[in-house]
Parts: C-alpha cells; sequence; structure tokens
C-alpha cells in the first residue's frame, strides 16, 4: 500500500489511554490530520483503566521532576476538564495514616516534598480528626491533603477521545505497530496489512513504549512491567469510606502501598500491590497477593469483610526503574535525539493520569517548537457523556422517561443502568461495540451480580441494534468470543 | 399520584406466583404482581429439564410446565400482573415505586410479599485466581444462554461446584455436544441432589471430583485452561496435585444468594446464614405488614416447597390486611373473611405486637433453621439445612431439657432442605427452642 491522502497524517498517536487521548484532544485543536493507532480494542485497556483512579496532588513526587510539576498541575486543571469533557469527579481529600511513631517521619518527608513541589493545603490532621474524616479507619495521625480527588478513569479516557473524535481526530482500533520506517521526512508505521504515514509519531505506548521508541530506531529504553492487583467491593461497603486513605508509603516500593479508595461510583477499591513481573501482558491475579491485598486492607479498614468483595482487576505499571533500584523514575517527554520527528512519552506511570492533560500541552509545545500550529476556528471543548439515569431525581426520571422510554428500562439491576444508556454506549462516538467497552461506558455488569442479569440481555440489544450476531459478540475485540456457535 | 393496593407481590416467579393466587383464595381482591420480565415464571422458564412438582402435583413437570400451572390460575382469577417493570424502591411503610417505560409508579401497599429470588454468587466473589478472559460464566447465565437464547457457550468445559443448576448445565452441554471435562467440588461431598449427580454426572460418564478447586484461569482473550487442585479439609489448597486442563469455558455454580436489596432498602433484618430476611412461623419479616417466601428467604432445593412457602406467606399477608398480625391498618378490609383476632393475640390475649416472639436456635449440626422466631403455641413448619452429610441420624427439637419431637433419617445432605412440622400442641408451653442433630 502507497501513501495517498486517505492514509497520510500530520501525526499518528500510538497508544490510545489517557496519555495518547489527551494528546489527541489538545492536538485536536489545530489544523492537523491526526490519527490514533491502538493495538486493544478500545481506549484505556491497559495501565490507564486499571489503577486506583486517584487524581493525586503530587507530594509523592520528587521535587523538581516532571512527575511532580505535572502533577500539581493535573491536579489543578482536572476538574475544569472533567466539567468541559462531563466526566465524573469528586474533590474528596486523601489521607496518609500513621500507624505507629515511625511514620511521622515519612508523612514530615512528605509534607516537605509538598511544599517543595507547591502542593497546596496539606497538613498534618490528630488521631481525632482522623476519626472524624474517617470514622472507620485507625491510625494515630495523618497527613490530609485536601487536592486530592477521584475520577473514571475510563470515562476520563473515552471523554478525551471522544472529544478528539469529535474535532477530527480518527482513532484505529486492533491496529498494532509492528513496523516503522522513516522515508522523506514521513515515518511510515505498519500494522499487519496496513500502513499509516506520519510526519510526527507521539509514543504514548505505555508498557510498549519502549518497543514502538525501538522499531522507529530509538532503542535505548527498557519498560520494566510491575503489576499491581486490586479488589472492588461492593457499593454496600461505601459507608466505611470517605476518602483514599493510603499508608505512609516504604521507601523502594515500586508503588504506594496497598490502599483504599473510594470510588466516583460508591465501591471501595483495595490495592495495588507492586510485583515486578516478566511479561507486559500478566494481568493474572494471584493467589497470595489476594490474600495479602484482604489482610492489608482489612488492617486500614478493619470493618472489611471478604464478602464484600465483587470482583478483582490488575494492572502493570510501566516504570523506567527495574527492580534493583525500585522506586519512581521520572517522565520522560521529549522529541527523540537519534529520530526526530518522533516524541516520546515513556515511563508515564503514576500519577500519568493526573498528568495527562498537561502532557498533552507539552507535547503540543514540543510540535509547535518545529512549526507553526493553526488553531482550528471549529474547535469544539465540550464533549456529553451518557446520562446516569441512576444518580437523577424521581421528576427527572419521569421527564426522560416520557421522552425516550427506553430509560424506563433497567437493564442492570444491580448498578440501576437502563436501556438507553446502553444504547447511547453500544452507539459510542468511537464505534466500540465489545462488552467491555459498553460495560466500562454504561456500568452495566458491574455491580455485584457482575452481569448475571443484564449479560444476556445486553447479547439481544446488541443484535437488535446494531444486527450483532451472538457469535460476534466479543469481550475485549479480536478472538475474546463469547460464545462458540449455536445449539443444535 | 399514589396508587393503593391491598397486597404487592413483588416477583412473578414461583413463590410470586403461588402467593398471588393463595392471596384471591382467601379473598384479597386487590393484588398487583410486579415482574421485570417480559412474562411471569420466574428462572423456571429457562429450567426446561423435568423433575418439578413431583411433591406437589404427584407428577415430573419441566420448568415452564409448572409455571405455566400457576400463570393459567392467576390468569383465570384476573389477577393483575405488570410484567417489564422494576422494583425501584420499596420502603418500610410498604411504599413501592417502581420504574417501566410507561414511567415512573408509586404504590401504596397495606401489605407486601417478597418473591424477588436469588443471584448466583460469581467468580470475583470467590476471588479465583487467574486472568480475566471470555469463556467463564455462571452455571444460570449459561442456562439462560442454553436454553432461552440458544447459544453455545463453548466446547470443551470445566463445571466448578456441584449445585443442582451446574449438574443439569453438565448434562445440558453435554447433550449439545460439548465436552464436560469434570464437574470439580470444593468439598468432599456434593452441593447438589444426589438424583441430579446420578441423571446429570454418572449417566453420562463426567466426573465427580470432590475435594477439588480451580486454582487458576488461563488465557488472554477466551479461556485456554484452568488449574485444578486438590484441598485438604479447611479448603487450602495442597501442594503438588496440581492439574492443568485445557478448555475453552468454565461455568460456576458455586451459590446462590438471596437478592435482598430492596429488603435493605426497606430496612428489613436479614440472617447472615440463610442471606434472606428474618422471618416468624407467618414468613412475617422485622417490618410488619412485608412477608417472604421462596429464593429470595432461603435458597430452595424444591421448587414445590417455594410454592408451599408462596401460599403460607399470602394467608398471612390475608390475615395482615384484615388487621390481624399486628397489624394497625384493619380499616376498609371487611370484605376479607379471615378470621384472626383472638388466635393472634398474645398467650395472655395482650396485643399482638407486644408479646415476645421466641428465637428458635440452629443447635449442632444444623446450619439454619427458619422461621428464626415463633409466637407461642402455634403449629409451625420448619425447614432447616444440616451443616455436613450424616447417616442414621435424629433431627430433634429440644425446648429446654424436653424433646419435643424427633426424627431418624438415614441419610442428610446439606443440598436438601428438611422439613419438620411441630404442631399447635407439640409446641404448647414452650418458651425456648433449639433444633440439633442427635447422636443415638
Amino acid at each position: 500500500m502507497t501513501a495517498n491522502t486517505d492514509n497520510i497524517f500530520d501525526i499518528v498517536i500510538v497508544g490510545a489511554g489517557a496519555v495518547g487521548c489527551a494528546v489527541a484532544r489538545e492536538l485536536s485543536g489545530f489544523d492537523l490530520k491526526i490519527a490514533v493507532l491502538e493495538k486493544e480494542s478500545d481506549v484505556a485497556a491497559g495501565t490507564s483503566g486499571r489503577n486506583s483512579a486517584v487524581v493525586h496532588a503530587g507530594f509523592n513526587n520528587k521535587p523538581g521532576s516532571l512527575m511532580a510539576k505535572l502533577c500539581v498541575e493535573g491536579n489543578e486543571g482536572f476538574e475544569k476538564v472533567c466539567s468541559q469533557l462531563d466526566v465524573p469527579y469528586k474533590k474528596t481529600g486523601k489521607l496518609i495514616v500513621a500507624f505507629d511513631e515511625s511514620d511521622f517521619a515519612g508523612i514530615d518527608q512528605l509534607m516537605e516534598n509538598g511544599r517543595k513541589n507547591g502542593v497546596k493545603g496539606l497538613e498534618f490532621v490528630d488521631a481525632h480528626t482522623v476519626k472524624k474524616l474517617e470514622p472507620h479507619v485507625g491510625g494515630i495521625g495523618a497527613m490530609l491533603s485536601p487536592n486530592t480527588a477521584i475520577t473514571s478513569p475510563f470515562i476520563y479516557t473515552v471523554a478525551l477521545a471522544e472529544n478528539a473524535a469529535q474535532n477530527g481526530v480518527e482513532f484505529y482500533f486492533e491496529t498494532e505497530v509492528n513496523g516503522i520506517s522513516k522515508r522523506d521526512g514521513l515515518f511510515r508505521l505498519t500494522a499487519g496489512k496496513r500502513h499509516f504515514f506520519s510526519r510526527y509519531i507521539i509514543n504514548s505506548a505505555g508498557l510498549y513504549s519502549d518497543r514502538i521508541a525501538a522499531l522507529a530506531g530509538d532503542k535505548g529504553y527498557e519498560i520494566h512491567p510491575c503489576r499491581g492487583e486490586y479488589f472492588i467491593l461492593d457499593k454496600r461497603t461505601s459507608q466505611y469510606l470517605n476518602m483514599p486513605v493510603y499508608p505512609v508509603p516504604r521507601p523502594g516500593l515500586g508503588g504506594l502501598g496497598v490502599h483504599l479508595t473510594p470510588t466516583v461510583e460508591g465501591n471501595i477499591l483495595i490495592g495495588p500491590s507492586a510485583e515486578y513481573i516478566k511479561s507486559k501482558s500478566d494481568y493474572s491475579a494471584t493467589k497470595g497477593v489476594m490474600d495479602q491485598l484482604f489482610k492489608e486492607a482489612k488492617e486500614l479498614l478493619p470493618a472489611l469483610e471478604m464478602k464484600h468483595i465483587i470482583r478483582s482487576y490488575t494492572g502493570i505499571r510501566s516504570k523506567l526503574v527495574g527492580p534493583k533500584t525500585g522506586g519512581y523514575g521520572d517522565f520522560i517527554i521529549e522529541e527523540s535525539g537519534v529520530v526526530p520527528g518522533l516524541v516520546n512519552l515513556i515511563g508515564i506511570e503514576s500519577p500519568g493520569l493526573t498528568a495527562s492533560v498537561p502532557i498533552g500541552r507539552m507535547v503540543r509545545d514540543i510540535i509547535a517548537g518545529r512549526e507553526e500550529l493553526v488553531p482550528k476556528k471549529d474547535f469544539i471543548a465540550e464533549r456529553k457523556g451518557i446520562t446516569p439515569f441512576r444518580e437523577l431525581t424521581l421528576e427527572q426520571k419521569e421527564k426522560l422517561i416520557k421522552e425516550c422510554p427506553e430509560y424506563g428500562e433497567i437493564v442492570c439491576r444491580c448498578e440501576g443502568i437502563t436501556k438507553k444508556e446502553i444504547l447511547d454506549a453500544i452507539n459510542n462516538p468511537l464505534g466500540v461495540t465489545t462488552l467491555a467497552g459498553i460495560k466500562y461506558r454504561a456500568r452495566p455488569m458491574m455491580g455485584r451480580c457482575q452481569g448475571g442479569y443484564c449479560l444476556t440481555r445486553i447479547v439481544d440489544i446488541l443484535k437488535e441494534q446494531k444486527g450483532i450476531e451472538p457469535e460476534q459478540v466479543t469481550l475485549r475485540g479480536n478472538n475474546s468470543k463469547l460464545f462458540t456457535g449455536r445449539v443444535k | 399520584m399514589l396508587i393503593n393496593k391491598d397486597l404487592i407481590i413483588v416477583g412473578a416467579g414461583p413463590a410470586g406466583l403461588a402467593a398471588a393466587v393463595e392471596a384471591r383464595k382467601r379473598g384479597i381482591d386487590d393484588i398487583l404482581v410486579l415482574e421485570r420480565e417480559p412474562v411471569a415464571g420466574g428462572i423456571l422458564n429457562q429450567c426446561i429439564h423435568d423433575g418439578f412438582g413431583l411433591i406437589k402435583f404427584n407428577e415430573a413437570l419441566t420448568g415452564p410446565e409448572y409455571a405455566k400451572k400457576y400463570m393459567d390460575e392467576a390468569d383465570g382469577m384476573g389477577i393483575e400482573l405488570i410484567t417489564n417493570v422494576m422494583v425501584q424502591d420499596l420502603s418500610s411503610d410498604k411504599a413501592v415505586t417502581t420504574v417501566s417505560p410507561d414511567g415512573i409508579r408509586s404504590y401504596q401497599a397495606k401489605a407486601v410479599i417478597l418473591a424477588m429470588g436469588c443471584r448466583e454468587r460469581t467468580r470475583g466473589a470467590i476471588c479465583i485466581p487467574g486472568t480475566r478472559p471470555a469463556g467463564v460464566f455462571t452455571a444460570g447465565v449459561a442456562q439462560n444462554l442454553v436454553n432461552i437464547r440458544n447459544v453455545m457457550i463453548g466446547k470443551n468445559i470445566i463445571i466448578l461446584g456441584s449445585g443442582d443448576i451446574g449438574l443439569i448445565m453438565a448434562r445440558r452441554l453435554t447433550l449439545e455436544g460439548a465436552d464436560v471435562l469434570a464437574v470439580v467440588e470444593k468439598l468432599p461431598y456434593s452441593s447438589g441432589l444426589q438424583r441430579n449427580i446420578t441423571q446429570c454426572l454418572d449417566d453420562f460418564g463426567i466426573p465427580l471430583l470432590l475435594s477439588h478447586t480451580v486454582t487458576n484461569i488461563e488465557g488472554r482473550e477466551r479461556v485456554t485452561a484452568v488449574t485444578i487442585s486438590r484441598v485438604d479439609e479447611k479448603g487450602n489448597t495442597i501442594r503438588g496435585t496440581s492439574k492443568k486442563y485445557d478448555c475453552d469455558t468454565l461455568i460456576l455454580s458455586v451459590g446462590l444468594i438471596p437478592e435482598n436489596e430492596l429488603s435493605l432498602n426497606a430496612g428489613i433484618e436479614i440472617d447472615h446464614v440463610t442471606g434472606g430476611p428474618r422471618v416468624d412461623e407467618k414468613l412475617q419479616t422485622s417490618v410488619p405488614g412485608i412477608f417472604a417466601c421462596g429464593n429470595v428467604l432461603q435458597v430452595h432445593d424444591l421448587v414445590d416447597y417455594v410454592s408451599a412457602e408462596g401460599e403460607l406467606a399470602a394467608g398471612s399477608a390475608a390475615e395482615y390486611i384484615g388487621g390481624g398480625l399486628g397489624s394497625s391498618t384493619a380499616d376498609g378490609c371487611s370484605s376479607v373473611d379471615v378470621g384472626i383476632n383472638s388466635e393472634d393475640k398474645g398467650p395472655n390475649g395482650e396485643n399482638p405486637l407486644s408479646y415476645e416472639k421466641m428465637a428458635v436456635r440452629a443447635g449442632r449440626g444444623i446450619r439454619y433453621v427458619l422461621p428464626q422466631t415463633i409466637r407461642p403455641g402455634k403449629a409451625v413448619t420448619f425447614s432447616m439445612r444440616v451443616v455436613k452429610p450424616d447417616r442414621e441420624k435424629t433431627v430433634c427439637f429440644i425446648a429446654g431439657d424436653r424433646i419435643i419431637k424427633k426424627r431418624k433419617y438415614t441419610a442428610l445432605n446439606p443440598a436438601e432442605m428438611i422439613r419438620m412440622d411441630l404442631s399447635q400442641n407439640e409446641l404448647k408451653d414452650v418458651s425456648e427452642l433449639e433444633v440439633c442433630i442427635y447422636e443415638d
């Protein structure tokens, strides 16, 4: 295949995680032809959709680092982005709890880091205040970070991507880049039998960003996958927790320690563990870690019980520092020194979600440093999400059902998701029709029965709406088919 | 607009239908049955195998046939049934809010019967390690997909849990051409009925691996293998016993959980062992005027008992609507011919609500007993389950130091619900009651 107007882009972004989509959205404000190539079947399929969903304040990061700077910037702007893009956001604050005297040194260190990084509002609170803020959590004192917030990382990434798509960005899923060459100033990216040509490549491939850089000729990076496992708890536990509660981080750990985080939907997350693994695609949950997670979480919140667990999930951190060093490296956000036109975003682990929009701006500035960017006159800055019926008043519900009776059909009993919301999810602007895509957009199958009630109904709706036969329904695209055929 | 009803029944499965029919027979005219599915019948609609109704009708019916008997009867009585409607909220004063394509409706009932059934325990709840690919189904979902949607869910299948639905699905999938490699049970005994083990596994040569569990799931997109390991008496995996089975599907039949989200909204007290509301011998929950029956109350082995429970709940609801059982709303129900009065007063004729209900204790060898409380001096049908399988043992009701009833069983099995009737006479002058397994 040769280059033609269809497959020549100004910019190809590799990877549709939060960062890739934030870059896409930022650049979609300019007169540029942009494509996003994603090897999975949807956005946020990797680390972006598998984390604690916390909008960090920036006190954990090393003063002077890009991580610290972009995290603080990201935190400050996050609420606005969420309101523009109709993304759930809740400024809960966060507690770093001390359980014995030795933890106070760690808290002092965090306060000092926070001060240097420009984090606002950090304060030490005594055991009495901890009790008042979080009656079910123990501890002898804590650092309170009032600006820490929670969001939905999946909806956030979807929203960025949809807004980018509204502004002309093209998304290609199940498109894994396996070859990159360059001729006459134009990159050629090969994905299976398809080719994409582009003047710039934004390498936001997360765990595989080292590989994409190497394919393009920049061989100096190695990502060390570090797995974190989580549990999700039943919404009935939401009474136990108001804000993220973390232990004081231990030096050398690959993460921040097992913590408890309320979600914007009212569940609690337990996790993550931190375990360096060999494979970048091994999302297994493991018995030993599962047992340990629960044990540690119970130390933070004694009211927890095993029966509260409704699901586990795992994410993998894309770390630049290996197991020998431990701790955190820094984000790499720069044009490659050896391959001009390749912009590397490497080692984007936590707080990458928080920092994603500022990272997008940095990428914009890198491009703007090489050529003039012309702002799009008709840029659309806002995006509307799926209306969550369950959160409305009775009057609002009544009105919506009158306008559209499909709001009156509850498809997912546990989460109270209506057929209209499922339809909106199925008809999403990115064209994703996988079960996971529907699940993350509208929340069916995410409750305590895990699809026991609604899975069959969603299969029906996919057929009715999109003509997708049951045999074609996949969980996450590719070969993740749900069914093997028809009965005799 | 508030719509008044004498009796609202939530759920038109076997419990709800039986309750509706019985309530009408007891003279309650103003009945509304709410059902979220497009048709009544509940889970029976997907149970196309036979064996239903052996006790109730003395014949082996399929699930839909059993349901149809009640549907026809309810229909013939002109009982109001609304389908495609979800009950969104239930309050302790028996206000019911529903959502349907017709809008939001608010009802005020004099009495409510909960008959919402149960849901299945999932993979997440039992924390099976491994990846999370396509190809893991709970048995009931699998049954729905195969029997109602007519899709095949896999070719090489492992079933975890020997609950009845899992056993039924082992046979069903085999008949559809799948290779069911094994049914795996963590306990040293099956949690399904013996007849199902014989008819669904033995007859098809499907191995039942007792004291084994699934310890890993593999596969990135679709299941490619599961690991099965032996467990000790405490349920811990025994090292060196793991065996990997190549397969594309894992079915879970690992327990049913009464669906009591609505009950919790209404402030109804839940029994942590049964997962259902705590009830008295009238199947009245901790909230006066709200009754529970069927799988929302306790998970049953046989549908025949579900129907019986529905009938009992309906009789009680009728009494309540007629002003009995501590009801304070004995107005406008004069047409209801339910003689209560003296019978429902306390032993000394006091106000029915003011006397103490007596707790029934599940003693040695008994996992739970229902009802959890009784009023003194009434005939009661108790249902209970034992902790573990046993042979040649006696189930005893003990009041203080006195055995008031006992029955010997050649075999006791946790999968089978035990039902025992105690007469008014047997329960006379009883002030404490425990049921236990007695060593002869």
